[in-house]
């Protein structure tokens, strides 16, 4: 399969990259989303714009009491990074389940929430760790938080002049513990389901989901259910009943609406019982 | 409109003219004709086309030539030193870790990479890290067999 | 016969090998020929559509564009033929459409092709390809078999009626089954779809053919697994063309599986055009299209039923299928669900009397045709889910039920073997023995134990068993041409010694990751008492390989392999000759061993070599001995081989999501003698894999407008590394008693044995947990076993 013709430029810089985009340019970063859509010719763009040459897009930090993860870092470098498995381990979990061991070598973070495939670990977990996403176009920078980014299927709330630079995650206090808990499309390995759950040291608790409906997002209702109580049985129990009432659900011939809502609701019951 | 790309593959340096759209793996079969590294499917699935880019495994189906500009290389053709096989190699041959050949380059591409970073890796751990490469003809029985039995190897070799 | 030098029986690394793992192999698309150009094709998306117009305007006048051709440039080429012929049960013959290069008035299939570009790169034949517009008007279509075959289906072919390419019945005539299967104690049925698999070796078909106009020669490379039969085909039936101006190579070829035994209409066509454009021309199957195009496997609807007696004894056996041709008649696509799928449903049984009655039928679907096991499988996976069945129903035990019902051990020497109720006779067999190994390498009672505690655990476990027999060594020529082959199904083996001592081997067999350069020069080594290293074996090339039939159906070793033992008898009968000569003495006082020629009872001797060389210097010869060493055999087996063996699997399913997970498989698979048994482990394994694959994971989805749904990798579940446990292989041999290697096949076996059990498996768990289901659809996906539950 080979693409149709574009341009390549490739950008030293995030300003350049800004530039070279109001063109019409696309971004390519890793590419493992892009390249494949654009062999099938599923997606046609005229210019390609490389990002992966922009230093300030690589790396890892910790930064004014957040973990700042560099939109180009790829997932096998976050799977790995102490940082990472010391603050937020159900990163590093969602990362190893990513894909393969090439695609990790190879696809970044920003690349995979800019795409923002259903199926998509990333989504679930930003969304459940309190992310934001920082962006940066003609405007300047802004951060979105994590809530408020997935808009739909294959859609976010970047704008046209604006590409990923970071994402931003609060480091959470002392005794918070995570879990991703995933059932495999398997085929392609996407989720079908994907479960996020982080578990505050002050009791709160995030859960998000991914593969579930077009677009990653937080069960507030199930949040809601556990709040203000201690996490044990008959708690999860409510949580799961109270989870997915108004969730637009998917099916597809590896998982029906119905069975993808039974899914959900064992992997939400796993995923906090992983967190008790 | 072509673009130059520098690339050094398999030790030797190459500066060809490509055009944007030219996957990585079509510049290695096609210009270069290391037809070693090979095409099973347009999805990035089958892992067929892994290679080593700057020493980790990539799918070349799904980078562009341009891409790799400035990058080092190695293929299976770049696999022995001086002539002697890697312990990978050797060791698809001695568990007979192939059938047809054809994933073969791929899936010791892939283990090269495991066993640079997990030098003694579990069974699980190896079926694992082999998750991108598809084979139809082993059932992966012997292929799982070939990268316990080169890691054994590779270990014995540092503790000489 | 001598004695031998030990090679054969012992787990010989592979010569192959070194090729392969360094990246040297040499496949299809890894030529370029000087002055290459490329091709892409123009394909239906629809899958019944008629085809109003195509235009082609602004792809001739696109960059690096050669040529294009549409169906009208090949109206008056014939198109790709079928290679059996099976007639309806009145006795008219089957319905065969033709099977053009390329479509002109009707896409019957999505990926049909409707015209091919060439161009001087593949990326400009992309471009120009996706520059074509071709109007279509969309038809209603049928994907389904059994609705296919109902009156008021929208036809394939207008001159088809019913969509039925023939009816087609074996075994004892249907009164006395149904009349058997009345008074039987107990009747078991079964209903259910034997899903079609998409064959996914992972080379993709390629061809590149090019035309010699200084002496009007062609040579096509295929990535086939039939370079000779292609060949034939193309030349005799196609094209037209003299057979001995075409060279058909198969060079190094990514895996077959049946898939490539087939004629494709892209061979013909790239050939047909290379001439007509004057340079070579090549074509790669992009995955997609290999998803869309390489002939599909199994796809029947079936319901069949067995009756037992009061004791448990099968009384009967009734099925009724419906098989799905696809849109067109694949090369042989008739014969494996009748001759290979019909013979086969006695399995190891005595049942007295069975009825097979199969209705082959057109849909506006990809061809359907031999994928590993070709038939066997379907007919071992209807019969060892009825017995798994009814041992649930009669509440026995079902390794139990088997041993009541199975043929007796027989060794087939000096006796006939075990004649059946549809046609077959089985050469040699112990069936009770490999099930009684596999009972002990599973550790039987102590598991079914286990089984009752698992649920507590929220999960249950489950056994499932196969036995299976498979007919291979494909086939005794007399005995398929009487069923309807176009073709003979013996094989060639040449043996040439050169002046030096070193051995050219030239066999019809075509390995494709059988290993055959390994174990066919493990023989002639062995019985020529030399080293391996002096022997090199050839094959996949029409110009060094006198004639060959291929591989497919287990038949290399049984059928290829017997052909070079015969050329090896020669050479050794002549070589003794020459020896007598040299030590001047009668042939009959010399005898052959470890590579010497001696004079019996004595130590007067002549080696190998030396005689070698005195063949080709023949400076004494007398008048009535010719020089060379050099001999061609055709060896037509006298009867099929007949493997035989035990799958049990045992998974564990999560009760609450419904997923499948195979914690243990055990195969103990009788394949006659063995030369490699490290090879065949690898083929078992191959084979377990694929046949597991299509009992959880593969399947391909039509919609209702027959596009397939799951036409990649991200969609259609090819196994992978991590689904799998280490099998457990244990073996038993039964030689073949009518080959001189007494051998019998281990290409499909595993693949035969392996799908009914993992099923059986996964239904007895359901069981254990009180859910009595009688069928869930293949592959059983967490979703269908979830369901299964509720």
């Amino acid at each position: 399969m080979i693409p149709a013709e574009f341009d390549y430029e490739k950008v030293a810089t995030i300003d350049e990259a800004i530039n070279a985009i109001a063109d019409g340019g696309k971004i390519l970063a890793g590419g493992h989303s892009l390249i494949p859509a654009i062999k099938l010719r599923l997606n046609q763009p005229s210019k390609l714009v490389d990002i992966t040459g922009i230093p300030t897009l690589k790396g890892i930090k910790e930064e004014d009491g957040e973990i700042v993860i560099g939109a180009g870092s790829t997932h096998g470098e976050i799977a790995t990074d102490t940082l990472i498995k010391k603050h937020l381990p159900f990163f590093a979990e969602g990362a190893a389940m990513i894909g393969d061991l090439q695609v990790r070598n190879y696809g970044t973070i920003g690349g995979s929430l800019a795409h923002a495939d259903p199926g998509a670990d990333w989504p679930a977990l930003v969304l459940a760790a309190d992310a934001a996403i920082e962006v940066q176009g003609n405007g300047g920078k802004r951060r979105i938080k994590a809530t408020d980014f997935f808009t739909g299927l294959f859609s976010t709330d970047v704008k046209e002049d604006e590409i990923i630079i970071a994402v931003r995650i609060p480091i959470p206090a002392a005794g918070a513990t995570t879990t991703y808990q995933k059932f495999v499309q398997p085929a392609s390995r996407f989720a079908i389901v994907g479960c996020a759950v982080m578990r505050f040291a002050d009791g709160k608790i995030n859960i998000a989901f991914t593969g579930v409906s077009d677009n990653a997002f937080r069960e507030s209702n199930a949040e809601n259910a556990l709040s203000g109580k201690p996490l044990n049985d008959p708690a999860i129990d409510e949580a799961v009943n109270a989870s997915l009432q108004n969730a637009d659900i998917m099916g597809d011939h590896y998982a029906s609406g119905e069975y993808r809502k039974h899914l959900a609701k064992v992997y939400l019951k796993k995923a906090l019982k992983a967190v008790m | 409109m072509a673009t130059q790309i520098r690339v050094k593959v398999n030790g030797i340096d190459y500066n060809n003219q490509v055009e944007p759209r030219l996957l990585l793996v079509h510049y290695l079969r096609d210009v270069l004709r290391l037809t070693g590294t090979h095409v099973g499917c347009d999805t990035s699935s089958c892992g067929a086309c892994t290679i080593h880019i700057n020493g980790k495994a990539t799918k070349s189906c799904t980078i562009l030539a341009v891409q790799a500009n400035g990058c080092e290389i190695k293929t299976i053709e770049g696999m022995a030193d001086n002539g002697k096989l890697h312990p990978l190699q050797e060791a698809f041959k001695e568990c007979h870790g192939l059938q047809c050949g054809f994933c073969t380059p791929g899936m010791i591409m892939t283990a090269a990479d495991l066993l640079e970073h997990n030098p003694e890796p579990n069974e699980e751990e190896i079926r694992y890290a082999l998750e991108g490469n598809f084979c139809r003809c082993t059932g992966y029985q012997n292929i799982v067999k070939s990268v316990q039995f080169a890691a054994n190897k590779m270990k014995e070799g540092v503790n000489v | 016969m001598s004695t031998t030098n030990g090679l054969i029986g012992r787990s010989v690394k592979r010569v192959e090998d070194k090729r392969f793992i360094s990246g040297k192999g040499r496949y299809t698309d890894d030529i370029i020929l000087p002055n290459q150009t490329y091709a892409s094709f123009v394909r239906s998306p629809y899958a019944h559509a008629k085809i109003l117009s195509v235009d082609l305007a602004e792809a001739k006048g696109m960059p690096g564009v050669v040529a294009i051709f549409t169906g009208a440039d090949v109206a008056d080429v014939n198109g790709v033929p079928c290679g059996w012929q099976v007639n309806f049960k009145n006795g008219d013959l089957m319905k065969e459409p033709k099977h053009p290069l390329l479509v002109a008035d009707k896409a019957r299939h999505v990926g049909d092709a409707v015209a091919i570009v060439i161009a001087e790169s593949k990326a400009q034949a992309d471009d120009a390809a996706r520059a074509i517009d071709v109007e279509y008007e969309e038809l209603p279509c049928v994907i389904d078999a059994f609705k296919g075959a109902q009156p008021g289906a929208s036809l394939v072919h207008d001159d088809v009626p019913n969509n039925m390419c023939f009816d087609w019945a074996l075994g004892n005539p249907i009164a006395e089954v149904d009349e058997a299967i009345a008074s039987s104690a107990h009747v078991t049925t079964l209903e259910f779809v034997n899903q079609r698999v998409i064959p996914n070796a992972i080379e993709p078909r390629a061809c590149n053919s090019s035309f010699d106009a200084g002496n009007d020669s062609y040579v096509l490379y295929t990535s086939s697994q039939n370079p000779h039969l292609i060949r034939l085909l193309m030349c005799a039936f196609v094209l037209g063309l003299p057979e001995h101006k075409v060279r058909v190579v198969s060079p190094d070829v990514g895996g077959g599986f049946g898939s490539k035994i087939f004629h494709y209409t892209e061979e013909a066509l790239l050939t047909w055009a290379t001439k007509k454009i004057g340079r070579p021309v090549k074509w790669t199957a992009t995955r997609s299209e290999s998803f869309l195009t390489d002939a599909h496997g199994r796809d029947h609807v079936t319901k069949a039923e067995m009756g037992f007696d009061k004791d448990g004894k099968m009384t009967a056996l009734r099925i009724k299928t419906f098989a799905n041709l696809g849109a067109y008649l694949s090369t042989f696509g008739s014969c494996v669900p009748t001759y290979l799928h019909g013979t086969l449903v006695q399995g190891l049984y005595t049942t007295p009397k069975i009825n097979v009655d199969v209705t082959g039928v057109f849909t506006h679907t990809t061809p359907v045709d031999a994928y590993r096991g070709a038939g066997r499988p379907e007919a071992t996976y209807l019969l060892e889910r009825l017995v798994d069945l009814a041992a649930h129903e009669m509440n026995v035990d079902p390794a139990e039920l088997r041993f009541k019902n199975f043929i007796p051990p027989f060794d087939g020497i000096g006796q006939p073997g075990y004649q059946t109720q549809v046609a077959l006779q089985y050469d040699s067999g112990n069936y009770e023995g490999v099930l009684k190994k596999g009972l002990e390498m599973l550790g039987y009672d102590a598991l079914r134990k286990e089984q009752k505690d698992a649920s507590k655990n929220g999960k249950l476990l489950g056994i499932g068993f196969s036995t299976y027999i498979e007919a291979c060594g494909i086939a005794p020529s007399a005995v398929v041409g009487s069923l309807g082959a176009r073709a003979g199904l013996y094989e060639v083996g040449q043996v040439r010694v050169q002046p030096t001592g070193k051995v050219s081997v030239y066999t019809g067999s075509h390995s494709h990751g059988q290993g055959h350069e390994t174990t066919f020069a493990q023989i002639v080594a062995d019985k020529l008492g030399i080293p391996m290293e002096d022997v090199e074996i050839v094959h996949g090339d029409s110009e060094s390989v006198a004639f060959g039939m291929g591989t497919y159906g287990s038949r290399s070793l049984a059928v290829g392999g017997s052909a070079i033992m015969k050329s090896v008898y020669k050479i050794i009968e002549k070589g003794k000759l020459i020896a007598a000569h040299k030590l001047e003495v009668s042939a009959d006082d010399i005898e052959f061993e470890s590579g010497k020629f001696t004079v019996k009872g004595t130590d007067k001797s002549v080696g190998f070599v030396d005689v070698a060389l005195t063949a080709y210097v023949p400076h004494v010869f007398p008048p009535d001995l010719e020089p060379g060493l050099d001999f061609s055999s055709f060896y037509d087996p006298t009867n099929f081989t007949y493997p035989f063996g035990c799958h049990i699997a045992v998974v564990e399913v999560d009760k609450e999501t419904g997923k499948v997970v195979l914690k243990r498989f055990v195969a103990v698979d009788d394949v006659g003698n063995i030369i490699n048994p490290m090879i065949v482990d690898g083929q078992i394994h191959g084979g377990v894999a694929q046949g597991i694959g299509q009992a959880l994971f593969e399947g391909a989805e039509y919609d209702e407008n027959g596009q397939l749904t799951n036409g990649s990798y991200m969609d259609y579940c090819m196994p992978r590394a991590d689904d799998f446990p280490m099998f457990e292989l244990g073996g038993q041999v039964t030689p073949c008693p009518h080959n001189p290697l007494g051998v019998k096949g281990a290409g499909e076996a595993g693949t035969i044995g392996s799908t009914p059990a993992v099923v059986n498996a996964v239904l007895d768990a359901l069981w254990s947990g009180g859910h009595e289901v009688k069928d869930i659809r293949m592959p059983l996906t967490a979703e269908r076993v979830w369901r299964a539950m509720q």
